[in-house]
């Protein structure tokens, strides 16, 4: 008896969670399919899926993922050594509070900071006007745009690759010198495989967000960055066209389902 | 000096931040193709000394040398020594065979070469046919026999062990301290093991180090050790022994427990303080009479091959007496003993003052 009733207390406990995804995350999925078969009259309909794969948003697709691709490949290139640097320093919590502080911080008031920062008035066009460089224009660039993306992701880059670089057993360093390797060879053969997890983990946490960005695209690249981010947004906002904007929607879901497929987690040695 | 030696510390210290120097002021010579023990409480700089040697970290004063050539600022990957860690430390995305490869592969050698290298290794360590096997499918006494493929198979000078056997349970122990020095006698390399497990130093080692807060204690073949402790530490460290306060009356004539006895040692002052070390198994059961101290038998384990009795003489001093023999609890029995199994060590805890040589 006692049993069952356990059973079905269990389950009790599991009633607000179970809304939740089917409300905010499973409905709102077979809403997105359900409108991207309809157009703007409201004529059931395929049209929108023939004209996704026009010109114009393949276009638009490849060059979300060559951004999406860019961002990525920074945070990566910049997020490694500082979360390794981060794991040799004295105070490595202090210095980690300090790195995920920004992204208590909301977006917006984030990038309008930037506007500021990277404005023909703002502070570093000022400092090219007394180095003698004179204003350059800064916003509105690609530059600015992968730049602040960058800064925004950054943090859910270096978190995961830390936590991997902080269970590595300190003494497989030691071996791999000791066997003969360099510093570069033992970072090859060892540090990096063995923190590969958090590295995909990083991956996943700044690709697939980087995606769909549209507020940075057009604030920080004033539309000069078109994405499916912003395409969607658009498309529900100005042109009402619904059923586009869920159609660019659904590709953008499978896309993001397939990266997490590819760079899921194939584990070795977990039985350990 | 002499070129049999391989290893030379010249006076090392090392100390981390403003605490108390973890090695302190060290100096001494390993031999080649040695079987060496490093022996010690936990955290008396075992693994600092060890560490040392293989270039992990560098001394804060001192030198250290490598076959006369000096080592300090020498980075690990270009010494001539290899390591088996005490977690192993086996590279977990690798199989058996490549964690095995891997100094080879540094090297750049050819396929074939690293092949037939690489199962030789595993041979020598009873691990054939075990090449394409993950390291979490490899039981703890087969992981061990890995690493010490992996550090031989590199052919170098001097091994270092730091308590591979410590994770293993008693019998797979015993025989893996065997394995290891038939290892050390066919590779004809110096071993340096470390270990806090009395038994296993002296079962092994050609020489041993007592190491003690950073400093040798003594150092020794296992039977100078065990029979002629240098202190009152080294006595009580190496093996279970009686340790009573005494007086050296004059040469050969000692005074403890409120007796007069003869012994073999000499050189000490006249009526200088003196502590002496009786092992309990030089101690024999007799009756009172025939015995050279009358003690009471407090209590009696039986320890599988012998009796361990607990005695305390009329002065109060315990004895502990390994014996054959039984007696009863309460029992009034006398210990016999002969003049060499007293060993009497000077109160002074330094090698340098120490007397009554033989
Ligand atoms: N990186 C370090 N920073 C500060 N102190 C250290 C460091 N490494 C070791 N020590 C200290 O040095 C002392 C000796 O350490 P060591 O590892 O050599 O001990 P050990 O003899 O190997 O002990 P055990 O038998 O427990 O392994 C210890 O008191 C330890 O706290
Ligand atoms: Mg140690």
């Amino acid at each position: 008896m006692s049993g069952t009733t356990k059973n079905y207390s269990r389950y009790l406990y599991a009633i607000p969670y179970a809304s939740w995804m089917l409300l905010f995350v499973i409905a709102p999925i077979i809403l997105i399919f359900y409108y991207s078969f309809f157009d703007i009259e409201g004529h059931l309909t395929l049209d929108n899926y023939k004209r996704f794969l026009t010109p114009v948003y393949l276009r638009m697709t490849i060059s979300s993922f060559w951004y999406a691709f860019l961002i990525t490949a920074f945070s990566l290139l910049i997020a490694y050594p500082t979360a390794y640097l981060l794991t040799k320093t004295k105070h490595k919590q202090l210095w980690l509070l300090l790195i995920i502080l920004p992204t208590w911080v909301n977006l917006l008031l984030k990038v309008y900071a930037f506007l500021g920062i990277f404005g023909t008035y703002g502070l570093v066009n000022a400092f090219f006007e007394t180095i003698g460089i004179g204003t350059k224009q800064l916003l509105f660039t690609d530059f600015s745009f992968v730049f602040v993306s960058v800064y925004i992701f950054i943090p859910f880059m270096i978190l995961p690759i830390f936590n991997a670089l902080e269970k590595l057993n300190p003494s497989l360093v030691d071996a791999a010198q000791d066997l003969g390797a360099s510093s570069w060879t033992t970072f090859r053969r060892v540090i990096f495989p063995l923190t590969l997890d958090g590295v995909k983990a990083g991956c996943q946490a700044v690709f697939i967000p980087s995606l769909s960005l549209f507020m940075i695209t057009r604030l920080i690249a004033g539309n000069r960055v078109i994405t499916l981010g912003t395409a969607v947004e658009q498309h529900f906002l100005v042109t009402q066209d619904w059923g586009m904007g869920a159609t660019i929607a659904v590709f953008l879901i499978i896309a993001m389902a397939l990266i997490m497929i590819v760079t899921g987690n194939r584990k070795w040695g977990v039985k350990q | 000096m002499n070129d049999r030696v391989i290893i030379r510390f010249e006076h090392v210290t090392k100390q981390y931040d403003d605490d108390p120097p973890v090695l302190d002021d060290v100096s001494f010579e390993m031999e080649r193709g040695k079987f060496y023990t490093l022996l010690g409480p936990s955290g008396c700089g075992k693994t600092t000394i060890l560490r040392l040697i293989a270039g992990f970290i560098e001394p804060t004063k001192g030198n250290i040398y490598f076959n006369g050539k000096l080592m300090n600022g020498v980075p690990a990957n270009k010494r001539q020594v290899n390591t088996v860690f005490q977690d192993y430390a086996l590279f977990p995305h690798l199989n058996v065979f490549e964690n095995v490869a891997f100094g080879l592969r540094i090297k750049n050698l050819d396929k074939k070469t690293i092949e037939t290298k690489v199962r030789e290794a595993l041979r020598f360590v009873n691990l054939e046919g075990y090449e394409n096997r993950e390291i979490h499918e490899m039981s703890g006494g087969q992981r061990q026999r890995v690493a010490i493929a992996r550090a031989i198979v590199n052919e170098p000078e001097v091994l270092l062990l730091d308590e591979p056997l410590s994770a293993l349970d008693l019998k797979l122990r015993t025989e893996m301290q065997y394995e290891l020095r038939e290892l050390q006698r066919r590779l004809g390399i110096t071993f340096i093991f470390v270990t806090h497990d009395q038994e296993e130093a002296l079962a092994m080692s050609d020489e041993i180090f007592v190491l003690n807060k950073g400093k040798i204690e003594q150092r020794g073949t296992p039977k100078d050790i065990y029979d002629e402790p240098i202190n009152r530490f080294v006595a009580d460290f190496i093996g279970e022994s009686n340790i009573i306060p005494g007086k050296m009356l004059a040469d050969f004539s000692v005074e403890f427990a409120g007796k007069q006895f003869e012994c073999v040692d000499h050189g000490f002052e006249p009526n200088e303080p003196v502590d002496i070390v009786i092992r309990p198994e030089d101690l024999e059961i007799t009756t009172r009479e025939q015995g050279k101290l009358q003690v009471r038998v407090d209590s009696i384990l039986f320890r599988g091959v012998h009796y361990e009795l607990c005695c305390y003489d009329d002065n109060g001093n315990e004895w502990l007496v390994h014996s054959t023999k039984k007696a009863e609890v309460g029992e009034e029995i006398g210990l016999y003993f002969e003049p060499e199994a007293i060993h009497v060590m000077r109160r002074v805890e330094t090698k340098e003052n120490r007397g009554g040589e033989r």
